[in-house]
């Protein structure tokens, strides 16, 4: 363990880490999200999705800095009386798992189809990739409105709306898939033909094992670069979704779905419950879209340009 | 290139066949095309003998067939809200989206192409500077949300421009368009410019790097040792060549932003297919889902296609790698 440690203390990944300021930044602010997201229940003063703790009366009171603040509500409250802070709390909270679980989902796929396809060559390669290419030359956001609206359509509003938060992780998962797919096969290509693998061959080890064992840590370079974009673009994707009512519902908001709510009172003047969830989620993606920057500099100098 | 084409276009014919049998799917397992037809006040009896009358007990191959055929003469279906053929619905949708996409490109040109030359000429400068840690914000802001803060300044606080629909519009050969009256191009601006700003930053760089990569190759540097002045080195020996792969990625880009049209419809209340397309999922009107789904689905395998071929025709490159 401390020798690992040692050698991670040493390396050129965090050396170029602590230089780039920008890199520090953002990693902190990242943190300092996924703590305040994960502890939501913990730190936030109300709890935005019990019914009963809400009161009506206090729908759309500004930010407390503002002449008709109160006390209370740190960054105002939205139309049905919550608690701006806390359900920016909870959105971003929900926003983090849907990302995260989608990502998850879509590696997973895209992983497997990558590693047989780039692995076994011949027809099931250019099947799997066939299908990829297919998916691919459709935009992401288009598949993903596709997908939800046919499931919406399929289990009914009322369902889909208590189904939302695994639903959707499907629906990113599945439209962002390929992806993956065209990275880790690439990868595979290169790696398939070096010395190792045909060691690993003579030594009688089964294909399963290859791929996975052998074949599979040393494409991770490139899924750990894409990861982090695919992120945010999950996190993006989900925001969409919600804004267009295709994700969680009103009463369990996720940021998304609360700009959208917050956008039928823009007109009236209440800037606040469109504004702050708008800034959370430009913030998180954001730092996630630096840190990825950095990541692809750092781990593929030769990818590099402009 | 006869062969390449001719397996191009094969390819993108097995696209469509896919994207309309899961159309079909969907159609045939969610939909209900008596409900479509008659509506809900209709004793189960005589639904069961509609069915058997619209043929909706066959086996599912001999439905799909079938409506392959009524999709190839143009037949998608009726809409079960509009009480329309979904086609001619969607179609009177079209204008609208069309010229949304059509400013939002014209935009999207006329700043991106300057501003990534300059940026490329002028790499230190403080405005390329700006405009390069700008983008990557810009990449991270939804684009409803850049529409929604174009309302809030635009139309809520200043009061210059509209915030919604599409104005007054007028009738051209069939074609509704804002284009022509004053009040149909004001309400333009604001959805154009919030449907090109996703693409904005994005190009911005591609042209940027492109031009750069070209600014360094061996024939601009003999054509500065020319002593050709600075502007016909930049303008007509490195921006031509930097509009082979721009181009490329433009055509594919425009396919994008038809994605995209969704959302910003949806915040402008634009008329366009976008905002039917919302409003069908939520009124369960699947045969106008399908049928948006199926038409959307052709213009992007028809716009792939068509760049791809262009392409072909412009670098032999494409065309000998994709034959082996």
């Amino acid at each position: 363990m401390s020798r690992t440690w040692r050698r991670f203390t040493s390396s050129y990944f965090l050396y170029s880490f602590r230089r780039d300021w920008v890199a520090m930044s953002s990693f902190s602010v990242l943190l300092l999200f996924l703590a305040v997201g994960l502890a939501a229940p913990l730190i936030s003063p109300y709890n935005p999705w019990d019914a009963e703790s809400i009161d009506i009366m206090n729908s759309e009171i500004p930010p407390r800095w503002m002449a008709e603040g109160e006390e209370d509500f740190l960054l105002g409250t939205d139309v049905q009386g919550r608690d701006m802070f806390s359900t920016m709390l909870y959105g971003l909270r929900l926003s983090i798992v849907i990302g995260l679980g989608a990502v998850f989902l879509q590696a997973f796929v895209g992983i497997t189809v990558g590693l047989v396809a780039g692995y076994s060559g011949g027809k099931t390669d250019s099947i799997l990739m066939r299908i990829a290419d297919i998916q691919l030359s459709f935009p992401y956001l288009m598949v993903a409105i596709f997908i939800s609206a046919i499931f919406q359509v399929a289990f009914g509003i009322g369902r889909y709306e208590d189904l939302a938060v695994p639903l959707l992780i499907v629906i990113i998962g599945l439209a962002e898939w390929p992806v993956y797919a065209r990275t880790v096969r690439a990868a595979v290509m290169g790696e398939k033909n070096k010395e190792y693998v045909e060691a690993a061959r003579v030594i009688g080890l089964s294909g399963g094992k290859i791929m996975f064992r052998h074949v599979l840590p040393n494409t991770l370079t490139s899924v750990l670069v894409i990861s982090t974009i695919q992120v945010a673009n999950a996190v993006m994707s989900e925001a969409a979704l919600s804004f267009l009512g295709l994700g969680m519902p009103v009463t369990k908001p996720s940021l998304g779905s609360l700009i959208r709510s917050g956008f039928e009172y823009i007109f009236s003047g209440s800037w606040w419950i469109t504004f702050f969830p708008g800034i959370l989620l430009v913030v998180f993606v954001l730092v996630i879209n630096l840190l990825g920057d950095w990541l692809r500099d750092v781990l593929n100098p030769k990818l590099y340009k402009g | 290139m006869v062969a390449f084409i001719i397996r191009r276009i094969s390819q993108a014919i097995l696209v469509m066949l896919i994207i309309s049998l899961i159309g079909f799917t969907i159609k045939n397992k969610i939909g209900d095309p008596v409900r479509d037809m008659v509506g809900e006040r209709v004793t189960p009896a005589e639904r069961a003998q509609i069915r058997d009358r619209l043929g909706l007990n066959d086996p599912f191959l001999v439905q799909y067939v079938r409506f392959l055929k009524n999709a190839a003469r143009g037949d998608l279906g009726l809409s079960f809200f509009h009480k329309k053929p979904a086609l001619s619905v969607i179609l009177s949708k079209a204008p609208a989206t069309l010229e949304l996409v059509f400013c939002s490109a014209l935009i999207l040109i006329f700043v991106s192409l300057p501003v990534g030359i300059y940026t490329a000429i002028r790499p230190r400068n403080w405005f390329s500077r700006f405009t390069m840690s700008f983008s990557t914000l810009g990449v991270s802001i939804p684009v409803f949300l850049t529409a929604i803060m174009l309302i809030y300044v635009f139309s809520v606080e200043l009061n210059w421009l509209p915030s919604y629909g599409r104005g007054e519009t007028v009738r051209v050969c069939g074609w509704d368009s804002g284009l022509l009256t004053l009040d149909g191009l004001v309400h333009l601006i604001l959805p154009s410019f919030s449907l090109a700003s996703i693409m904005l930053p994005l190009f911005i760089r591609l042209i940027r790097s492109e031009m750069m990569e070209i600014l360094e190759t061996e024939y601009i540097k003999f054509a500065w040792a020319k002593g050709l002045t600075p502007r016909r080195v930049w303008l007509l020996h490195a921006f031509k060549n930097t509009l082979l792969p721009v181009i490329t990625v433009f055509g594919v880009q425009i396919g994008i932003m038809f994605a995209f049209t969704i959302l910003t419809e949806t915040v402008f209340q634009w008329q366009g297919m976008g905002f039917m397309f919302l409003e069908a999922v939520e009124r369960s009107d699947t045969s106008l889902l399908v049928a948006y789904l199926v038409v959307v689905g052709a213009i992007f395998v028809v716009v792939n296609t068509v760049v791809d071929i262009i392409y072909g025709l412009v670098n032999p490159m494409v065309r000998i790698t994709g034959r082996t």
